[in-house]
């Protein structure tokens, strides 16, 4: 949506450029990164990583929460996505006129807001004429709070500072924070991200949670796939969180209220549980006591608990089914171990060799030969990676072929896994791309930023990021078989598929509905 | 998953990212105080961005080196003109299918399975692709492998041998997407308002069909090739090379080529939009994606850099006047926006979109067109023209702060033919625009009475309804796909 100089160009030109990039791999590489990459643990836990690179006056950032939707309490699902949307508001020092007296009219909004959701929630004797008056209340209360608000300040000086590309992601795994800047806003950039992160005010909380509903129709409600992934998910688990809606229930996150949020952010951003990369024009030995003085002001703080549960083996096959007048697609999903397990890259050696371009064991097979799809793939994992998830296959059909020839033909892919060996050229081509992929990556300061943040927290050591090149090379045919025995099993699999209904009743209007 | 997983890139299921994005203008409310004014902005480091080498051969083909020793790797393209809005109304689609084909085809010598496999193996690419203005075909591999990648590369673009079952699989492709083009709601709000803005038939809108589709040969593909491959070719090349033996090697391959003839120039007419308010019906959506539309400007326009600021006053991210009222103000939308479109060489289109849940469809477009009106009555503040400037000209860096997005840039230029110093000189335009521009450039391209309104969503459930709009009676728009006639053109029923 934004208009920007560049937009104007239609081609497709440089659509690889981006991944442009590329070393010979391995130590060398990991060296020249040593040399240039800066680790420190601040004593409240916060960890800082600093790449320099030096080519234009330029830096990006990831910030790395390791807390998602996963981590939503019962009955507040979508409460880290809230939070996030929170994290632009401001804080006491940006966004307000004057905190002292907001903060007292923040109170009075929550104490407004339970008072109307006592009453709402009643699940007998409500009173609507009282209903009604809370409301008004709570609405009043809100624009009393607004009367301080300076809206969106915080965004604002970010981009009129030049900041680029300045946005926010929620996953079930985790929360990231990031943008590019020139090189001359670092402090800037210290006193803004650090603000947010040890500072947050609750400001603006209720209509944010209208804009997030939005949020949730668009992406979800109104869009095919968005509610077929959400029933997939959710049939595929029934104990984990990965299984519940991560933008979040519709009576769930339109009842969250700002004191959950606020108790959420309390909880886990902590210092320990954050991790910040920056990858640019940057040099530590100057810059590392000004980024520790600001980002010393986020609390201390050891990582939160893990969550406990584990999804139960699954031994009954599951599947949905949607019937609407939308064109078909098949998924179908198993469970496999977190990317903590030592088959991790197994399963991405299988993903590469099912569906990685046109070479690909799926696309030779139900797109090219076979003629019965536009796109098939096996994918994982899926949908977070930090607890057990699935490793799903999808495809779609073209016109006049159903879910059960895509369910057919992928099962037919899989039974050829488990009763032959790939072949040398295939498992040697997912070693080789594998290792390509990686370093084109690593081109790109943004890009780079979010994967040294995110191996730094899974793995405590950002070095795993060019070290898991050493289990890819380790992956044996053998090891292929023997996990797609394993894993793709009728009783661990889940599957999902939009049957294509013909429009109820007469046409609505003229030429009626497709 | 909606993380961006390196792994994971499974297109149709990527709903993509949960974006954060916000913003309005501070009004004047007094801050006590302002921290971040406080804190240091020193110098920028110096820099000095390094502009490729352009060489032009005898027969007019341009050609781009530009040199980057960081990483052993080399890619290329070629930039064609002539894309989709040149193809024959009759044959809607056939640029789609020659992007697709030609690839996949492959050459005499060695057909397209062949290069997958071998490309593959060595984790090297070649493209083509297809646009509604030209086309293009780029290759990248490591260095050690380069040689032969170019080679190939070349053949694919002198030598194709397009293939019939190659020509049908990017028909079954284009099969797909046609038959599930009412699908998605943002999809069918997108093409039906820029038909609005172009009209049902213009170049720029028109959409394959079936029909379309099924009438495109193999000889149409070779006939479309064989024409602008004689067109006035655009070469880049980027990465870790000997810029002498680049060149001899790129001369080896286009020197002999006869002179380029041009692409003849269009004579397209545009006219505004018929106003109104415009709907179609779906009904398994809660939310209502509204777009507000008219028809825009020229890149080559001298108000460009006055509506380019006028875009970030009015819809352009966090601190615009749409963001700010419609969505942290009144919280009906998680997605609003829109502004001017510059294309480079056509006029592009005005669009302001917002999303909202049905039952707030009408307060929802009545807020927008509020902001859009005001343009010419609210008058612009000092702050909105300081922060938009600032906004643009602070992140000007991020448009060649990477020695590609440089190559980028002068392909683009030299393919429109604007001037190498193009981005200087609107860099310079942008800077000195003015409260009394803006106010003028309001009033000449701001019309809220000629503007469309195009309203895709759930019919029952908008209330009130659309003629609350006070825009006339709500007018139908036919989306109904046509089906084929007879036995399917691309073979794919059963």
């Amino acid at each position: 949506m934004r208009h920007r100089f560049f937009r104007g160009f239609s081609s497709g030109v440089w659509l690889f450029t981006i991944l442009l990039a590329w070393s010979a791999a391995s130590a060398q590489d990991l060296k020249s990164f040593e040399k240039r990459i800066t680790v420190k643990v601040l004593p409240n836990g916060l960890t800082l990583v600093i790449c320099e690179r030096h080519d234009a006056p330029v830096f990006s950032y990831a910030t790395f929460v390791d807390a998602g939707d996963v981590n939503d309490p019962s009955g507040e699902s979508g409460l880290a996505h809230m939070f996030e949307h929170l994290a632009f508001k401001g804080t006491t020092q940006i966004g307000t006129t004057d905190y002292a007296a907001e903060k007292v009219a923040l109170q009075k909004v929550e104490d407004a807001n339970d008072a109307y959701e006592a009453e709402y929630l009643k699940p007998v004797g409500r009173d609507e004429k009282k209903l009604a008056v809370l409301h008004q209340a709570f609405v009043d209360a809100q624009s009393a709070a607004e009367k301080y608000v300076v809206p969106n300040q915080f965004t604002q000086v970010a981009e009129a500072n030049g900041a680029h590309g300045l946005n926010a992601e929620t996953g079930l795994d985790d929360t990231q924070y990031f943008w590019s800047m020139p090189q001359n806003r670092l402090e800037l950039w210290a006193w803004l991200e650090s603000g947010r992160l040890a500072d947050v005010v609750p400001r603006e909380f209720y209509k944010e949670r209208d804009v997030v509903m939005e949020e949730r129709r668009m992406r979800v409600d109104s869009n095919p796939i968005g509610r077929l992934e959400e029933q997939f998910f959710a049939t595929a688990y029934v104990a984990h969180n990965y299984g519940r809606s991560d933008i979040g229930w519709p009576s769930e996150v339109s009842q969250i209220n700002a004191t959950e949020a606020m108790a959420f952010h309390q909880k886990y951003y902590v210092g320990g549980n954050i991790v910040i990369a920056i990858v640019g024009d940057v040099d530590p030995a100057t810059d590392l006591p000004m980024l520790e003085k600001y980002f010393s002001r986020v609390p201390a703080g050891p990582k939160p608990e893990d969550m406990t549960t584990v999804e139960p083996v699954q031994f009954a096959e599951k599947s949905v089914v949607i019937r609407e007048q939308t064109q078909p697609i098949y998924l179908e999903g198993y469970h496999r171990p977190s990317y903590r397990d030592p088959d991790d890259a197994v399963y991405d050696a299988i993903s590469d060799i099912l569906s990685n371009g046109r070479v690909s064991r799926l696309y030779r097979s139900l797109v090219e030969e076979q003629q019965i799809a536009a796109e098939a793939v096996g994918e994982s994992p899926i949908p977070g990676e930090k607890y057990p998830s699935l490793f799903m296959f999808g495809a779609i059909p073209l016109p006049g072929h159903t879910p059960a020839e895509m369910r057919d033909a992928i099962h037919k892919e899989i039974e050829k896994l488990k009763t032959a060996d790939v072949t040398n050229a295939e498992l040697q081509m997912y070693k080789t791309r594998t290792r390509a992929e990686l370093l084109r990556s690593l081109n790109d300061n943004q890009g780079l930023a979010t994967s040294l943040a995110e191996y730094q927290t899974r793995y405590g050591d950002w070095r795993e990021l060019f070290q898991q090149l050493d289990q890819v090379d380790k992956v044996t045919k053998a090891d292929i078989r023997r996990v797609a025995n394993q894993v793709f099993v009728a009783s661990n699999r889940t599957s999902a598929e939009i049957d294509t209904e013909p429009p109820a009743g007469p046409a609505k209007q003229d030429g009626g509905a497709q | 998953m909606k993380n961006h997983k390196l792994r994971s890139n499974f297109r149709f299921l990527l709903a993509g990212a949960i974006l954060c994005a916000l913003a309005l203008p501070p009004s004047s409310i007094a801050q006590q105080s302002k921290p971040w004014e406080q804190i240091p902005i020193p110098a920028l480091h110096a820099f000095h961005p390094q502009q490729p080498k352009r060489i032009v051969l005898k027969n007019g083909i341009i050609v781009f080196l530009q040199e980057d020793h960081e990483l052993p790797f080399i890619y290329g393209s070629v930039l064609i003109h002539g894309g989709s809005r040149d193809e024959d109304p009759a044959k809607a689609g056939l640029v789609g299918l020659y992007g697709q084909a030609w690839r996949t085809s492959g050459t005499a010598a060695m057909d397209g399975d062949a290069m997958d496999d071998l490309l593959e193996s060595k984790a090297a690419h070649i493209e083509t692709a297809g646009d509604d203005d030209s086309t293009e075909l780029s290759w990248d591999s490591l260095k050690g492998d380069s040689d032969q990648v170019f080679s190939l590369a070349i053949d694919l673009l002198f030598h194709p041998k397009f293939n019939a079952e190659k020509l049908q699989l990017a028909q079954q492709q284009e099969a797909t997407e046609i038959v599930r083009r009412n699908d998605d709601e943002d999809g069918i709000a997108g093409r039906e308002s820029a038909k609005l803005v172009y009209g049902v038939n213009s170049p720029y809108t028109r959409q394959p069909e079936f029909s379309t589709i099924g009438a495109v040969t193999l000889a149409d593909l070779q006939d479309w090739h064989d024409r602008t491959l004689k067109g006035k070719l655009i070469v880049g090349i980027y990465g870790d090379f000997d810029p002498v033996a680049m060149e001899a090697k790129v001369r080896a391959a286009f020197d002999n080529l006869p002179p380029g003839t041009p692409e003849p120039a269009r004579h397209d007419q545009f006219t505004d939009p018929k106003p109104g308010v415009y709907f179609i019906d779906k009904e398994d959506v809660n939310q209502s994606n509204v777009q507000i539309v008219a028809l825009g400007v020229d890149r080559h326009d001298p108000d460009v850099p006055t509506l380019d600021v006028m875009n970030e006053i009015l819809g352009g991210g966090f601190g615009s006047r749409l963001f700010q009222k419609v969505r942290t103000q009144l919280g009906l939308a998680y997605a609003v926006g829109g502004g001017f479109s510059f294309p480079y060489d056509h006029p592009g289109s005005f669009r302001v979109e917002v999303l909202t849940k049905s039952v707030s469809t009408v307060d929802a477009t009545k807020a927008a067109e509020a902001e859009i009106a005001g343009l010419n009555t609210k008058p612009f503040t000092a702050e909105e023209l300081q922060r938009a400037k600032d906004d643009i000209v602070n992140s000007f860096l991020f448009d060649y702060d990477t020695k590609d997005k440089i190559l980028d840039e002068s392909e683009r230029l030299e393919f429109y033919g604007y001037p190498a110093d193009y981005l200087e000189t609107y860099h310079a335009a942008l800077g000195k625009v003015t409260l009394a521009d803006l106010t003028a450039a309001a009033k000449k391209y701001i019309h809220p009475e000629k503007l469309a309104v195009l309203v895709v969503g759930n019919g029952p459930e908008i209330k009130p309804g659309l003629d609350a709009l006070d825009m006339g009676a709500p007018q139908p728009v036919d989306i109904t796909i046509p089906q084929p006639h007879g036995p399917s053109p691309t073979g794919a029923e059963n």
